[in-house]
């Protein structure tokens, strides 16, 4: 679906990444993590085509990143649900209506969708606070709209970047649990992630493979996890 | 050209939920609306100048070439002699429909607005003028002037050339200074509501770049900047040409007597005319929105 190869990315003042592999089949479950700065959301944008690659390959769902237009990169990015860890809500529209802008920009029928949308909303708990404007919401309900948005239009692929860093532990089990249930649907699912503590929570839930980045290089985390 | 029409239609009409996406704006907005409606207003008056001035060089051009004056000047006690030999030349002149000596009550008034009413000009060695009026083919002037010369040595033909050409001449640049008026208030218009776009484009720029997170093509992100800024100048537009109007209509009603600047108004199916002006800061709009706002889509990254 995403892989990269031999991917180095450059700000201008040397390479954060460097030499990174990574291959996110369907239905995998993986965290990526390491310090802040490590680069975990370059890696991130990397995935969905916000940012090129300095060098290497990354291919979305099989086309080279790098030769895609921007409508081609919109286009993929309908098969990618993304949950920031600041969400980026349009705060003037109610939150059913941003959890709604898949469909909307994607030119589907809102109203065909309305049942699902319900149903959604229902899921991440949400229904009663449908009609709130984001910045009414607390910092749980705002990362659960996030993710509802993200998987409105049923996508392949979710990446999550430092969902649970603003939510308090509780709500970050329950995202948690969110996320695996989706993986359980047969979703590909990457979460960076600086909470060993969430990494160590969901390895009893399911088969997650944990990448972490150290010295601009992606590994595989070992046992002291 | 039908394709065009559906397609600016089907932007303007299509998806009310991608207006929603941006934020209703404050004053900027009511700019947009204030402004057009301003430029709408100065280009129906650039519209009513350029057709008064068209009118007025038709109107001119017509007149005065249809006519024509025979001054004659000489001796008292030979006036009416040559008058009436010019008369008997312009008579047998193939291309003169007619011609008539003028009284002196109509000499008089056509003196007065210079000379004022009370002045005694049958005291002053006033020509005689006779009025010509040609047919649709015209008279030889060169033959009548020789003809003339020989029977009636004081006569002069003046068949209004010298007078016409720089008449209609000015008319015309009146007319086309219309036009470019109303070209230069269309390209003003179009800059300032690019402006505007640019403005709003720079100013939502986290809009965008959450459309483009949920994967929003450039077009969809443009067009509810196009429909909105569309919308809004073809309002202000549409508001101030009906204001022109109402102007227009209200200025005093042409006459002779004060001829040009009282003929400022619309005559017939040009009332129709600036009914158009909406439409063309409408597609001005639409066009210069776009362009601003994919050029910056396509800047951002």
């Amino acid at each position: 679906m995403i892989e990269l190869r031999d991917v180095a990315y450059n700000y201008g003042g040397g390479d954060l990444l460097s030499e990174i592999t990574l291959k996110l089949p369907p239905g995998s479950f993986h965290f990526l993590t390491g310090p802040s700065g490590a680069g975990k959301s370059t890696l991130l944008k990397l995935c969905y085509g916000e940012l090129l690659a300095s060098a290497g390959s990354v291919r979305i769902f099989g086309d080279e990143a790098s030769e895609m237009d921007r409508d081609a990169v919109a286009l993929a990015r309908r098969r990618i649900g993304v949950v920031h860890q600041d969400c980026q809500f349009l705060d003037h529209l109610p939150i059913t209506d941003n959890v709604a802008l898949p469909l909307t920009v994607s030119g589907r029928d809102r109203e065909a969708e309305e049942q699902n949308l319900q149903d959604l909303l229902t899921w991440v708990g949400l229904t009663d606070r449908a009609r709130a404007l984001p910045p009414q919401l607390s910092g749980g309900e705002r990362q659960r709209a996030a993710l509802a948005r993200a998987i409105i239009t049923s996508p392949d692929v979710i990446l999550a970047d430092e969902p649970t860093g603003n939510i308090d532990w509780e709500m970050s089990l329950r995202l948690l649990s969110l996320l695996v249930e989706l993986n359980k649907m047969g979703k590909t699912i990457l979460i960076a992630t600086h909470d060993l503590n969430l990494i160590r929570s969901a390895k009893s839930q399911v088969n997650a493979r944990v990448l972490r980045i150290k010295n601009r290089r992606l590994q595989l985390a070992g046992a002291d996890l | 050209m039908k394709r065009w029409q559906e397609y600016i239609w089907l932007r303007l009409t299509g998806d009310a939920q991608s207006d929603r996406v941006v934020p209703r704006a404050g004053y900027s907005a009511w700019l947009v609306v204030f402004t057009a409606g301003a430029m709408a207003f100065l280009a129906v008056f650039a519209l009513a100048l350029s057709l008064a001035a068209g009118r007025l060089a038709d109107r001119w051009g017509a007149e005065l070439a249809r006519t024509s004056t025979v001054r004659i000047s000489a001796p008292d006690a030979q006036v009416a002699a040559q008058t009436s030999a010019a008369l008997n030349v312009l008579k047998t002149t193939p291309g003169v429909a007619s011609a008539r000596a003028l009284t002196t009550e109509e000499q008089a008034a056509l003196l007065q607005p210079w000379l004022g009413a009370d002045l005694p000009i049958d005291s002053l060695p006033i020509p005689q003028l006779i009025e010509v009026v040609e047919t649709s083919e015209g008279y030889d002037a060169e033959g009548l002037r020789l003809r003339l010369s020989a029977e009636a040595p004081g006569a002069v033909l003046d068949d209004h050339t010298r007078w016409r050409r720089p008449l209609i001449t000015a008319a015309n640049r009146l007319r086309s200074l219309g036009i470019v008026s109303m070209l230069l208030i269309g390209l003003a218009t179009a800059a300032m509501v690019m402006l505007a776009a640019n403005a709003a484009l720079a100013a939502n720029a986290q809009i965008i770049r959450v459309m483009r997170l949920v994967g929003a093509r450039d077009i969809y992100i443009a067009r509810a900047f196009v429909r909105r800024f569309t919308i809004r100048t073809f309002g202000g537009a549409f508001a101030g040409t009906l204001a022109a109007m109402l102007a227009v209509a209200l200025l005093p009603r042409a006459t002779d007597d004060v001829g040009f600047l009282t003929g400022l108004g619309f005559v017939g199916f040009h009332w129709l005319l600036p009914l158009l002006v909406p439409m063309f800061a409408a597609i001005a709009a639409f066009w210069a929105t776009r362009t601003a706002a994919l050029r910056t889509l396509g800047r951002l990254t």
